[in-house]
C-alpha cells in the first residue's frame, strides 16, 4: 500500500490534480438533495461512458461501407466471439440513454432546477437531448439493413419539403443523387466523431456548472427564487444544512448506475441485439420499414397529421418545440420551484407523458397501415359465409381478391386502415353500398374503374349479409314510395 | 487613431499574428466548403441525370404493371447493392408506358402493386394510388413520381438518377391534378 501511496505522489507532484478533484468532489451539497431523485444525470453519464467504450469495440469490426456494412454486422453476430454481445450491450445501451436523459430532463423540469442561475445548464441540457437523439437516429442508419435504408429515404422526403433549399439539403445529407455508400459514410463521420465530440464537450460544460453553481437544491413550496438573493441563501443553505457530495450523495448514484449497467447487460444477454433485418437491396421492395423505439411516436404523428398539415409541423414544430426549451429559462427563471405550486408544469409533463406513450403504442399496431398480405392470407370467417347464396359467395372471392381486406376487418382480422366490415350492413343501404365502393371518398380509394356491373353486385350481396343477429340491415324507407311494389329491380337486388 | 503608447510591438505583432491566421483560415474556407458542397454542385454542374434502359418493349406485356430494377447511372465504390434501383412500369399498349418510382409521394416508403385491385400501395402510412399513379387515398398530397421515357431500338429508356422526393421534381414530372 506504501508503494502504491508513493506512486501516487510522484503523479500528483507532477499534475497536481489531486488537490482540485477532492475539492470537487468532496464539495458541500444540500443534505436534501441526497435523494434517489437526483440520481439520473450521474446514470445517464455512465451509460454514455458504456456506449463510449462498446462503440469502441464495434468499430473494431464494423465496415462503414454501403456494399459491406450489412454483412460484417452479420458477422459482428455470428462469427466474431461474442460480437452479438457487444451489439446488443450498445443497441440497448441507447435505448436506455435516451429514456434515462428524458427522466432526468422531466425530474430537473419538476424540481424547477433550470431557474436562476441554472438557466445555461438547461440551455446545455437541451442540446445534450438533441445529440443523444441525433446519435440514437445515426446510429440506426449505422446498422445498415432495410429499415435504415427506408428511414433514410423518409428522412429525406422530410428534408425536401424545405422551402427555396430542400433539394440542396437532401444532397448534403446523401451525400450524392440517391442512398448510398457516401450516405452511410457520412453518417458513420456523424455518429462516430462528430456528435460525440460535441457530446463530451458539451457534457464537460454541463458537469463543470453543476460544480460551480450547485446542485439545484430540493424545492420547498414558498421558497421562491430571486435573482437578488438566490446565491445567498444557496450558500446559506449548504453551510447549514449541507454535507459533502462524497459519500453523503454519491453512493446512491453509485448504486444506481451499477443498477442501469446490471439492467442493459440483463437486456442485452436476455434479448440480444438489434437486427440487422433484411439486406439494404431497394430493389426488395416487399417491406415494412419502421423506425427504432424512439422514434415510433414521430411515425404515429406523420400518419395521423392531415395532410395539409403535414409539411408545416414538419418543419415548423421541431423549430418551435427546440426554441421553447431553449427559452424556457428566461421565461420563468424567478419564483417557485416545488412542483406542488406549479400546476401547470405538472400537466404539461403529463400530457407530453400521455400524448407520447398513446402515440408510440398507436404506431407499434400501426392501424393506419393497410395489411399488405391480408387479402391472400386472412380467410373469410366460415360463420359469415354459412347459408350464403352463389352470388354472396362470389362477392366474398371479389372481396378477398380486390384486397378490401388488406385495408377493412372481418371477424378482427384484416387491416385496420379502413372501418371493419362485420356490420357494416346496418350502416349503409344498397345504394349507399354501390356508392362507396364505386367511388370511394373518406379515404377509400374509388373502385369503379377495377370491379365490372357483376363483381359489383356480387360483393354489395356479400357486404349486406354483413349485420349482426337479431339486428336488420339498412334500408331506404323512401324506396317503397318510388317504385311502386316495394321490390328492387335492378341486376342483383330484389332480396 | 490615438496617439498613446499604449500598443506594444509585440502587441502589435500579435493582433498582426491573428489577422494572418484570419487570412489563411478564409483562403482554407474556400476548397473546404466545395468539398464539403460537392454533393449538391455536381447536382447543378454535370447533373446526376441520364438515360437508363430498362430492357425491351416486349418484355412488359400490354395492359399490366411490371417491376424493373436498373442500376443508378451514378455510382461510388462503395454503393453495393444500394445503387440498383427499382420502378414500375406500365405498358398502357404499344409504345405507351408510364414508369413510376417506386417511392411513396408521401415519405418515400417502397409501394407495391395489386393487379387485382388495380392500386398501388404504401406499407408505411397507408398511401393508395390508382394504376396511372394517380392520387388514390390515404397521407400523399399527389400522384406517384412518374420518369420522363424513351423508347429507343426497342427498348425502353428513363431518365433517371436521383432520389424521387416530394420537394423536388428535378428527375421527376409531377401529375396533373385530376381534373376538377
Amino acid at each position: 500500500m506504501r508503494l502504491i501511496a508513493k506512486v501516487g505522489e510522484w503523479f500528483d507532484a507532477r499534475l497536481q490534480i489531486a488537490a482540485p478533484i477532492r475539492e470537487a468532489v468532496e464539495h458541500p451539497v444540500p443534505k436534501n438533495t441526497a435523494s434517489w431523485w437526483y440520481v439520473f444525470g450521474s446514470a445517464a453519464l455512465v451509460v454514455f461512458a458504456l456506449q463510449f467504450v462498446t462503440g469502441i469495440l464495434l468499430a473494431l469490426v464494423y465496415v462503414p461501407s454501403a456494399g459491406e456494412a450489412w454483412s460484417s454486422l452479420q458477422a459482428l453476430n455470428h462469427d466474431v466471439s461474442l460480437g452479438w454481445f457487444i451489439r446488443a450491450l450498445h443497441g440497448w445501451g441507447s435505448n436506455f440513454m435516451v429514456a434515462i436523459v428524458l427522466i432526468h430532463m422531466m425530474q430537473v423540469f419538476l424540481f424547477g432546477a433550470y431557474k436562476f442561475p441554472r438557466e445555461l445548464t438547461w440551455i446545455v441540457g437541451v442540446l445534450l437531448l438533441l445529440m443523444t437523439l441525433g446519435m440514437a437516429f445515426t446510429g440506426q442508419v449505422l446498422r445498415f439493413d432495410q429499415d435504415a435504408y427506408w428511414g433514410l429515404g423518409i428522412g429525406a422526403s422530410i428534408a425536401s419539403r424545405v422551402p427555396v433549399i430542400g433539394d440542396a439539403v437532401v444532397k448534403l445529407m446523401l451525400g450524392g443523387p440517391i442512398i448510398a455508400g457516401a450516405t452511410l459514410s457520412r453518417f458513420f463521420t456523424l455518429h462516430v466523431f462528430v456528435v460525440p465530440g460535441l457530446l463530451i464537450g458539451f457534457v464537460c460544460l454541463h458537469l463543470l456548472m453543476v460544480l460551480k453553481l450547485g446542485i439545484n437544491e430540493w424545492p420547498m413550496p414558498g421558497r421562491i427564487v430571486r435573482r437578488a438573493t438566490y446565491v445567498g441563501e444557496y450558500h446559506e443553505l449548504t453551510k447549514r444544512d449541507g454535507a459533502p457530495f462524497l459519500p453523503y450523495a454519491a453512493w446512491k448514484d453509485a448504486f444506481f448506475a451499477a443498477g442501469v449497467l446490471l439492467a442493459v447487460s440483463a437486456c442485452a444477454m436476455y434479448f440480444g441485439p438489434f437486427g440487422p433485418t433484411g439486406q439494404p437491396d431497394p430493389t426488395i421492395i416487399q417491406t415494412v420499414p419502421k423506425p427504432d423505439y424512439f422514434f415510433l411516436w414521430l411515425y404515429a404523428v406523420l400518419s395521423l397529421l392531415p395532410p395539409s398539415m403535414e409539411t408545416p409541423a414538419l418543419l415548423v414544430g421541431p423549430v418551435v418545440i427546440i426554441i421553447a426549451l431553449l427559452l424556457l429559462p428566461f421565461l420563468s427563471g424567478e419564483g417557485e420551484k416545488s412542483w406542488r405550486r406549479r400546476p401547470i408544469a405538472v400537466m404539461t409533463v403529463l400530457l407530453l407523458a400521455v400524448a407520447l406513450s398513446t402515440f408510440t403504442r398507436l404506431a407499434e399496431v400501426a392501424p393506419w397501415s393497410p395489411h399488405m398480405n391480408a387479402w391472400s392470407g386472412d380467410a373469410i370467417p366460415q360463420q359469415m359465409l354459412a347459408g350464403t347464396t352463389a352470388l354472396e359467395r362470389q362477392g366474398a372471392l371479389v372481396f378477398q381478391a380486390k384486397q378490401c381486406r388488406n385495408c377493412h376487418a372481418l371477424g378482427a382480422s384484416g387491416g385496420e386502415r379502413g372501418p371493419a366490415l362485420d356490420g357494416v350492413a346496418v350502416r349503409l343501404t344498397q345504394d349507399q353500398l354501390i356508392r362507396q365502393v364505386i367511388q370511394g371518398g373518406g379515404n377509400m380509394p374509388a373502385y369503379g374503374k377495377n370491379l365490372n356491373p357483376a363483381e359489383t353486385t356480387a360483393l354489395v350481396a356479400f357486404l349486406q349479409r354483413l349485420h349482426p343477429p337479431g339486428q336488420a340491415p339498412a334500408r331506404d324507407a323512401s324506396r317503397g314510395l318510388v317504385i311502386d311494389d316495394g321490390a328492387d329491380r335492378r341486376p342483383g337486388g330484389g332480396r | 487613431m490615438s496617439n498613446d503608447a499604449t500598443i506594444s510591438r509585440r502587441g502589435l505583432f500579435l493582433k498582426i499574428g491573428f489577422l494572418f491566421n484570419g487570412v489563411v483560415a478564409t483562403a482554407l474556407a474556400v476548397p473546404i466548403v466545395q468539398y464539403v458542397a460537392s454533393s449538391i454542385s455536381r447536382s447543378r454542374a454535370n447533373g446526376y441525370l441520364s438515360w437508363v434502359s430498362l430492357g425491351r418493349i416486349n418484355d412488359f406485356p400490354e395492359g399490366e404493371t411490371r417491376l424493373a430494377t436498373f442500376r443508378n447511372p451514378y455510382v461510388m465504390p462503395t454503393d453495393g447493392k444500394t445503387a440498383d434501383t427499382a420502378c414500375w412500369v406500365r405498358r398502357i399498349e404499344g409504345e405507351q408506358f408510364q414508369v413510376f418510382a417506386v417511392n411513396c409521394a408521401h415519405l418515400g416508403c417502397p409501394v407495391r402493386w395489386f393487379p387485382q385491385s388495380g392500386l398501388f400501395m404504401c406499407p408505411c402510412h397507408g398511401g393508395a394510388y390508382y394504376r396511372d399513379g394517380s392520387r388514390a387515398s390515404g397521407p400523399p398530397e399527389r400522384g406517384l413520381f412518374e420518369y420522363p421515357i424513351k423508347i429507343q431500338n426497342g427498348e425502353i429508356t428513363i431518365h433517371a438518377g436521383e432520389l424521387p422526393t416530394p420537394g423536388q421534381t428535378a428527375s421527376v414530372e409531377p401529375r396533373k391534378p385530376p381534373c376538377a
